[in-house]
């Protein structure tokens, strides 16, 4: 690393930096102000009855199976159906389930290559939609926490559709038309054609080639704005057409960490406690930074070129793939598979812990929640209280919903792995025996289970096998975590809220902020030290001892 | 005299280890789910180790698992011995006593002996001199002393007479003197003693909503590791046959077992409910008896604390204090009268009026008619032939100043306005001789502000507690003593509907209201309260409804039962902390030892670059982590059960503190008792 790259990464980080102070209160506003009775009007009267936790969350699951259906049948009949200009035939049943899961629960975990797959149809309507909805669920996720923590003796805690509305055509949408025309400026296809015929450089005028094209650019936008990372092509932002300049190289880095990290600070306005906002994202930022330095260490002594695209070099590999596992973003701009075992090893810690790191929309904002919520309760019984958050008290079916959506992508996680290594034809899937086999085996269960959907690489998961077990880890990834939230905060809505004394702590102060980091690299850490030691660690030490 | 009796600590460890070895019938330990865990897994460790592979190291491993059961057995048995002692000699008292029923209670010679567990609700007892009060009941008839110290340990006799607020009588107190008519209200098996004999002995103790709390954490903790251990045997013997060179035969089932039993929280798990006993058994050492452990539990959230002003801020009478005299009164003069006013006056006033005048001289004992206090006059003072002194508020003396052509010096009424400002109260004292009138000056009379009190409350305010002085004073008087004592705020002129009206207030606002009370017209507010607490003195009615009493009927306690929840919850936080940190080392003892060989071609491996203890052997490794898994729970015993040093303190600076001390101690303690433990079983040569 040199101090070029060091210039670099300050540009980045300030940039984001700005961009989300500047942003976060445009964002309260929009998503505190009700919807204007233009927009009511189109939608009905129904969007705006408010409704108790169960209601909410019988709305937000019909809504994610008829996603899911229809998803799913228009892969099924995309041979039929318009907008196929390269004539793609049907996706296969097994595909199809795992892609619409993974596009609903916003992992976009991608078994297949796109520009060979899906069809503009598939990709725009189907795919491209539920970009837009799954990420939206995810701020309807921290609306419901806010209003859980605010409200009093209620059991109201707003309106699903309202919400979801709310957060596509305020928050999603604005930001997409904003990107999409940056990066077709550099040059990302927007087009309904299907296949651009060109000359290779130094080749026979008479040997065209097809390159598949459609409407890259707005799926672009939206797969990085809303932690989606399903990418228009099958390698993502390694694609020279996903992601051809440095400067959209730059611009899709700043989208994957955008709402996320303006979500935390809204979460903590919204909350009328701006500090604890502060707090929380101070702690991911230090994730974040661990993280990146940790990488950065590994892959300038450890990493080669070799999977890499050399316009990004290194540097811009590596700071890609802390984000995007940070985040819950998954898309790619290099191949994790061939990255140095440690980043490789950061890659999967990040995800590991929950997808918390800034995170994905919104997801990534709750998920921290719960890990204050854990801390708060280990702490509140050490100063002589019992425990609350923001004045509500924690009681034991809090901290049961907190335990599961907390522990249940994990134990996902290493059951999946335990499955695949005693799976024979799961095996046949490796791309590297050995110890990177097993990183890559961790790799996907951990991708999938929480809600990440970036892939090592050197697994072909395109097996029944594999559609059908990651898609149960994403659906229990998502909903594992966001049902037990809902619950939480119906549940929080109908207590009082404790005036805050000298005798509760703060939950903003430097000391809060390092209890939180603990309590996070703790659990992470008590549940995958011994994965990760025979996965990156052990890979690591076997790559000094042969340098040696 | 007591009847309590407390065995002594040898006795005790004597009897908690028997109970302990008593406790491994693994139904006992049906409610503490980690310490179940670890005895199924020493139980099929010792049937592996005794069936399969009788190795000298599976068998130290069992034996160490089972010390890991026993020791959090023990710490159970040692906090229940104290309570089981005292309930014993409860029960014994109970059952050997024999009560005198009166068949017609205005017949005396109806008189039935009878044993106490017979009486029902309704029956009519006699106690005389030297009988026990057989149940709990109320005085219908008579006056008595009675001994209390059966049930509270307090020495001095308490009054209690038919009617009024010291009606109520408690099974198994003694009656010393004169002879009273008892109603039974309670039936036997549930009065007073019996609900103390259920409590010391820890057999109604339901988990509280805390301790509930924290068994959902360690449960699912438990659940993460066994997945997580069962998990890595998979991941493990995976990896061993991609390296060809090595064996898996370090991961067998003793020592997957003890990384389990070393991750999971067996630590906490095994103290827990030594915790919670100790908390208890620590309320009823103060003299306070919980109704649940969920009251004690409250009291550590209490956050407006509601104090009557007297007998808790002040003490319990007003002293005089300065004499004002009027213009042209010799104070000398003043204090003589005052003196001669008060000589006769057996209220605590009276006297510390004579006190004070004492200041001024030595004054001759005249003889004189002493004229009481009386409602109607609101006078009290002496009559001596033609001299008429009188002392009284001010009010009642112009009054009779006035009605025998007197005036009232305006000097006067300043002053009385101005001690009235001060929160004190003014006395006025005024002469009458030969029909003349004459004002002699202003008697201040003062609260006396408990020494400390105000510290106390300072104290309190630190650890983010509201106080709220109650008191029947005008709002003046009240301002001036809160301002004096340092209270938050004051309730003046109150009334039993305004107490309750505040609390509700306070709650709605989201505060958890403590009060102590004593007559029935405290009830409903006792009731309301999160943590109430009536006077053991109290009548009946507060009894029943707060859900402590205090026998030694002292108001400051509640102070002391805050403090007491405070630290029940610390002691419980911080160790569950401690148990979790001390994972990090385990795993840096255990995981390097399972692996070392892997990729080592026969040798040591790369992993063994995490074996940064250096510890001997892998054996040596995970026995070490097992046998500091087990010792710690012995180790924190005393803690468990003294409960850690509570300070008063704001939540930030206890948090960083308890934080330093069981978080960060937690994550280093076990990696230096770890290596301690591999270096003494190399030096003695175990394994």
């Amino acid at each position: 690393m040199n101090f070029l790259h060091g210039i670099q990464l300050v540009i980045i980080l300030s940039t984001l930096f700005f961009l989300v102070l500047g942003l976060t209160p445009v964002f309260q506003k929009l998503l505190a102000a009700p919807l204007p009775d233009k927009i009511r009007k189109i939608f009905g009267e129904h969007v705006q009855r408010e409704m108790n936790s169960r209601t909410y969350l019988m709305s937000l699951i019909a809504f994610h199976i008829l996603g899911f259906f229809i998803l799913f049948f228009m892969q099924i009949f995309q041979h039929v159906l318009p907008l196929n200009p390269n004539q793609l035939p049907a996706v296969t049943w097994d595909l199809a389930i795992n892609t619409a899961v993974s596009f609903i629960t916003n992992t976009n975990w991608q078994a297949y290559s796109g520009e060979t797959s899906m069809s503009h149809f598939t990709q725009m309507l189907g795919l491209g939609v539920q970009n837009f909805l799954s990420a939206a669920v995810g701020i309807c996720g921290v609306l419901v926490l806010v209003r859980g923590l605010t409200r009093s003796q209620t059991r109201l805690i707003g309106n699903f559709w309202e919400d979801l509305i709310k957060s596509t055509l305020f928050i999603l949408l604005p930001l997409s038309f904003v990107l999409t025309p940056i990066l077709m400026s550099q040059g990302i296809p927007q087009t309904f054609e299907g296949k651009a015929k060109i000359v290779q450089r130094d080749q026979s005028p008479h040997l065209m080639q097809d390159i598949p094209v459609g409407p890259v650019a707005s799926q672009v936008a939206i797969k990085q704005l809303g932690t989606n990372g399903g990418g228009y092509y099958g390698v993502n932002s390694a694609h020279p057409l996903e992601n051809p300049t440095p400067v959209s190289n730059f611009f899709q880095l700043l989208a994957i960490l955008l709402i996320p990290a303006i979500l935390v600070l809204v979460f903590g306005r919204m909350i009328g406690d701006v500090r604890h906002g502060r707090a929380l994202f101070i702690t991911m930022v230090l994730f974040l930074a661990l993280g990146l330095w940790g990488s950065f260490w590994s892959e300038f002594n450890y990493g080669t070129l070799e999977g890499k695209e050399t316009r990004f070099g290194i540097f811009g590999s590596t700071v890609w793939s802390v984000f995007t596992t940070a985040a819950s973003n998954g898309s790619v701009n290099a191949m994790h598979d061939s990255m140095s075992p440690l980043s490789g090893g950061i890659q999967l810690f990040n995800m590991m812990l929950g997808e918390v790191i800034f995170g994905g929309v919104g997801s990534g904002l709750y998920g921290m929640v719960l890990f204050v919520v854990l801390s708060v309760f280990l702490s509140g019984l050490m100063v002589g209280r019992s425990p609350e958050y923001q004045g509500k008290r924690i009681e034991t079916p809090e901290m049961i919903a907190t335990v599961i959506a907390l522990f249940l992508p994990s134990l996902v996680v290493l059951i999946g792995t335990a499955v695949t290594l005693t799976y024979p034809t799961a095996l046949k899937s490796l791309g590297n025996p050995g110890v990177h086999g097993f990183s890559e085996i961790v790799y996907a269960w951990t991708s999938a289970a929480n809600n990440n959907g970036s892939a090592f690489g050197g697994l072909n998961a395109n097996t029944p096998f594999f559609n059908i077990g990651l898609s149960i880890a994403m659906i229990i990834g998502r909903f594992g975590v966001l049902i037990p939230v809902i619950y939480i905060s119906g549940r929080l809505a109908q207590k009082i809220k404790a005036p805050k004394t000298s005798g509760t702590f703060s939950t903003h102060s430097p000391l809060f902020i390092v209890l939180l980091f603990f309590v996070i690299v703790l659990v992470g850490g008590l549940t995958f030290f011994p994965t990760l030691t025979l996965g990156p660690i052990l890979e690591h030490f076997m790559l000094i001892s042969k340098k040696v | 005299m007591t009847t309590r009796i407390f065995p002594s600590y040898k006795e005790l460890t004597r009897d908690a280890l028997r109970d302990s070895l008593k406790k491994l019938n693994p139904y006992a330990l049906r409610n503490n789910f980690v310490i179940l865990v670890t005895w199924f897994c020493a139980f099929t460790v010792s049937l592996y180790s005794l069936s399969f592979e009788r190795s000298s190291f599976n068998i130290q491993i069992s034996l160490w698992l089972w010390f890991t059961v026993l020791f959090a057995n023990f710490s159970e048995s040692l906090a229940e011995g104290r309570g089981k002692a005292q309930a014993e000699s409860l029960k014994r008292m109970r059952s050997t006593m024999i009560a005198r029923r009166l068949t017609d209670h205005h017949d005396l010679t109806s008189e039935q002996r009878v044993s106490a567990v017979d009486l029902v609700q309704g029956d009519v007892v006699i106690c005389d001199v030297g009988d026990f009060v057989p149940l709990d009941g109320e005085v219908i008839q008579g006056i008595a002393m009675i001994d209390e110290s059966a049930i509270t340990g307090e020495s001095a006799p308490v009054v209690r007479e038919s009617g009024g607020d010291r009606s109520a009588v408690t099974g198994g107190t003694k009656v010393i003197s004169d002879r009273i008519i008892v109603r039974i209200i309670r039936a036997s098996g549930d009065s007073f003693i019996d609900r103390m004999i259920h409590l010391v002995e820890g057999a109604k103790r339901k988990p509280t909503p805390n301790e509930q709390a924290l068994q959902v954490v360690l449960v699912s903790l438990t659940v993460l590791f066994l997945v997580a251990v069962g998990t890595l045997k998979v991941f493990g013997d995976a990896i061993y046959a991609m390296d060809s060179g090595a064996s898996s035969d370090t991961l067998t089932f003793p020592i997957l077992v003890s990384l389990f039993v070393c991750l999971i929280p067996t630590t906490i798990g095994g103290l827990l409910s030594a915790i919670g006993i100790s908390g208890m058994d620590r309320m009823i050492r103060k003299n306070v008896i919980a109704m649940s452990g969920k009251a004690v539990e409250s009291a550590g959230d209490i956050n407006v604390l509601m104090l009557d002003k007297t007998g808790t801020i002040t003490l319990g009478n007003r002293m005089a204090t300065q004499f004002y005299p009027a213009p042209g009164v010799d104070p000398k003069f003043m204090a003589q009268q005052a003196y001669l006013a008060s000589i006769a006056d057996d209220t605590p006033e009276g006297k510390s009026i004579v006190l004070l005048a004492k200041n001024y001289g030595d004054f001759p004992d005249t003889k004189g008619e002493f004229v009481p206090f009386s409602a109607q006059s609101r006078m009290s003072g002496l009559d001596q032939g033609t001299i008429q002194i009188r002392k009284g508020a001010s009010d009642s003396i112009k009054r009779w100043v006035i009605e025998a052509g007197g005036s009232m010096p305006e000097k006067i009424e300043e002053t009385v306005q101005a001690v009235g400002i001060r929160g004190s109260t003014p006395l006025v004292l005024a002469q009458r001789v030969d029909n003349l009138n004459e004002v002699l000056g202003v008697i201040e009379l003062k609260d006396v502000i408990k020494a400390g009190i105000r510290e106390r409350f300072g104290e309190l305010r630190k650890m983010g507690i509201k106080t709220l002085m109650i008191t029947g004073d005008n709002p003046l008087t009240a301002g001036a003593i809160a301002a004096e004592a340092g209270v938050d705020d004051f309730l003046a002129e109150a009334t039993p509907e305004m107490k309750l009206d505040r609390i509700r207030a306070e709650q709605a606002r989201g505060n958890l209201v403590a009060m102590t009370g004593d007559g029935t017209n405290d009830a409903p507010a006792l009731a309301q309260a999160d943590v109430g607490v009536a006077m053991a003195t109290g009548t009946q009615a507060a009894r029943e409804a707060a859900n402590m009493v205090d026998l030694d009927s002292n108001p400051t306690k509640l102070i002391e039962v805050i403090e007491t929840g405070k630290q029940l919850l610390v002691t419980r936080g911080a160790l569950t902390t401690f148990s979790i940190a001390n994972d990090v080392a385990k795993y840096f003892a255990i995981i390097p030892a399972l692996f070392i060989a892997l990729y080592g071609a026969g040798g040591l491996g790369p992993l063994s670059a995490l074996n940064i203890m250096h510890l001997k052997s892998p054996e040596s490794a995970i026995l070490s982590a097992v046998i500091f898994n087990a010792l710690i729970i012995a180790i924190l015993i005393p803690l468990a059960l003294r409960g850690v040093k509570f300070q008063a303190k704001t939540a930030d600076e206890l948090l960083l503190r308890n934080l330093l001390i069981y978080g960060l101690g937690g994550i280093v303690s076990p990696f230096v008792g770890i290596k301690i433990i591999d270096q003494f079983l190399e030096w003695s040569g175990w394994l």
